[in-house]
């Protein structure tokens, strides 16, 4: 069910790129994307009643929750900030050549 | 064979290296990124003769032994990506070292340059899907800043297009990865394509056309094609070479190589839906760079069209097919750098891109005229150019397969590449000089240097392409025909 409500979330963020006309509603989208698959991810590894991964006395008879799909999205993570920091860098240096963040206006490649 | 983490390390070390350079010197610059990758370039030669004495060769990463550490690979696909995106990086470099003067923070460019060759080598050589995805945005994302360099309103407009697509082809990619972590509890390709081999699963198939969609898009097949001819032209001229000879080759057709014939492997749905991309990518870039007025765009729109054929060789599947296809993966990288490098040279000189305003410049730029010519005569398929044997055995391929109408439209298509490319010759290089461009001069003796080596590269290749078939191709079609035994070669050795 949670499988399902995060590939929802999906494609909200993909609606949200594609439909919209407004370049940070676009970026906003993507952001979407990205923390559907990162929660996506987080599900795979999880354990009903799982404890942290981490060996200790009594809980070497605790179900683990599985720590890879963790490290995972704390890459995916630090990733997609990187990306976001330069895609809005990107978006304040268009408005100040284009003065507009309308991307029906902002098309003077073509052919 | 230690030197292969070299690959990834060595560009990775000498980005961050750059970026503190800044201040100092230009000279210092240009001579470190040029020595790495020369380097790298030699190393890529030295790996391509280890290779063919020793066999496929393994790395772990810290001695965590795969399945459960990541792994490098080098294997005969692996080793002619890294010797073509090597050299072409090389050949770049050296190009930039003038070509980049006009514009300024030339140590930032160098940096970013290695960034996107670290990020491209790491996707060649890593066995883990989780590694490929990092190293994949790790080269987009240099990439990205790399087509916004000049920071003109078109070249950031482009920028946007790119990464919009290309960010939302990274999140495919990672959706996949995660639904087959779900799938098998295991990230490292070999052991993936061992363990789902005979499965037949609907969220298996699922994950695939997310990687057939995330790398096409990255490949700029057709339907997934709609930022190249905006990015491609933006970019510097040696980083249009770059994103068109390389980029779009490591980061999308050498992914769905990889993950296609060695993961899932292939079955004749797969080969269908390969043949009708190449198809549809081919005819509609040929069409669509036969009405362009601008150099560059034309050139890559023909990016799209020459994909497609790369395409239509993967789809054939047999022997000839396939080796047409990395024949005609490695030709295309040479000569639509070349051709990249010969516009670059032109706008340097002109400062235009417009066809219809040049003409006659074979006469005041004698090196730029002749080697764009030769790169002209190899894209459209003349004798005895390199582009003419990579076509013939794609042809050859489809043939035995015995797709006729393919075969005759992949050989109208070609006819319809040489109108194009004469189009470029007649506009930019015959014709009368005009009277505004009498006073230019070709450009600087070491753009002239990596344009005619790649011209030569263009010519020798053509002519003597049985050794190179041999040493270079062969290896790389037996790891695309061994298909998924990949995964025993791989956790056996």
């Amino acid at each position: 069910m949670l499988f399902f409500l995060s590939f929802v979330v999906f494609l909200i963020g993909l609606y949200c790129v594609v439909i919209r006309k407004n370049l940070l509603k676009m970026v906003m989208g993507i952001v979407i994307m990205e923390y559907a698959v990162n929660f996506f991810l987080i599900l795979l590894g999880y354990r009903m009643g799982g404890v942290a991964p981490i060996v200790t006395e009594e809980a070497k008879v605790a179900k683990f929750v599985d720590p890879l799909p963790q490290a995972m999205v704390l890459t995916a993570i630090v990733i997609s900030i990187a990306t976001l920091a330069f895609i809005v860098a990107i978006c304040i240096r268009i408005y100040q050549r284009y003065h507009t963040f309308d991307v029906t206006e902002i098309r003077r490649l073509k052919g | 064979m230690n030197i292969i983490p070299l690959f990834i390390g060595l560009p990775l070390g000498a980005a961050f290296v750059l970026a503190l350079l800044g201040k100092a010197k230009e000279v210092i610059s240009d001579v470190l990124i040029n020595l790495v990758t020369f380097l790298l370039a030699i190393l890529s030669v030295v790996l391509l003769t280890f290779l063919k004495d020793n066999g496929i060769f393994v790395y772990t990463m810290g001695k965590w032994f795969p399945p459960k550490g990541i792994n490098l690979v080098l294997d005969g696909l692996s080793v002619l990506m890294l010797v073509v995106i090597n050299w072409i990086a090389f050949f770049a470099t050296l190009y930039s070292v003038s070509y980049m003067r006009r514009f300024t923070a030339k140590a930032k460019f160098y940096s970013l340059f290695a960034l996107m060759l670290a990020g491209m080598n790491g996707v060649v050589l890593t066995g883990d899907f989780f590694n490929l995805f990092v190293f994949l945005e790790i080269a987009s994302i240099a990439s990205y800043a790399l087509v916004a360099f000049g920071v003109e309103a078109e070249e950031l407009e482009a920028a946007f297009k790119y990464m919009v697509m290309s960010s939302v082809a990274s999140i495919l990619v990672l959706f996949s990865v995660g639904l087959l972590y779900g799938l098998t509890g295991s990230l490292n390709m070999a052991d993936i394509g061992g363990i789902i081999q005979g499965k037949k699963n609907l969220l298996l198939s699922f994950s695939l056309v997310l990687f057939l969609a995330g790398f096409g898009l990255k490949a700029a097949i057709v339907p997934f094609h709609a930022w190249l001819p905006d990015a491609h032209p933006s970019a510097p001229a040696p980083i249009s070479a770059m994103l068109s000879g390389v980029l779009i080759k490591a980061l999308g057709i050498y992914t769905i190589m990889r993950v296609f014939f060695n993961v899932y492997g292939m079955n004749l749905q797969l080969s269908w839906v390969f043949m009708i991309l190449g198809i549809v990518s081919m005819v509609a870039g040929g069409i669509l760079a036969l009405r362009q007025r601008d150099f560059k765009r034309l050139l890559a729109y023909s990016s799209i069209s020459q994909i497609g054929y790369i395409m239509i060789g993967l789809g054939c599947g047999n022997y000839w097919g396939l080796l047409g296809a990395l024949f005609h993966l490695f030709n295309h990288a040479t000569f639509k750098s070349l051709l990249f490098l010969n516009s670059g040279a032109v706008e340097y000189s002109t400062g235009t891109r417009k066809l219809e305003e040049m003409g006659g410049l074979s006469k005041v730029m004698p090196v730029t005229g002749a080697t764009s010519t030769i790169g002209s005569l190899s894209i459209s398929g003349i004798p005895p150019f390199n582009g003419f044997w990579s076509k013939l055995f794609i042809i050859i391929g489809l043939v035995q397969a015995e797709r006729f109408t393919l075969a005759v439209l992949t050989v109208l298509v070609s006819v319809l590449t040489l109108a194009y490319y004469l189009k470029v010759q007649r506009f930019a290089f015959f014709g009368t000089l005009k009277e505004r461009w009498s006073k230019i001069k070709e450009v600087p003796g070491i753009m002239c240097a990596s344009m005619i080596i790649l011209a030569v590269v263009c010519i020798g290749t053509g002519v003597l392409f049985y050794p190179l078939m041999k040493v270079v191709l062969e290896p790389a079609v037996a790891v695309l025909q061994e298909g998924t035994k990949y995964s025993a070669l791989i956790l056996g050795g």
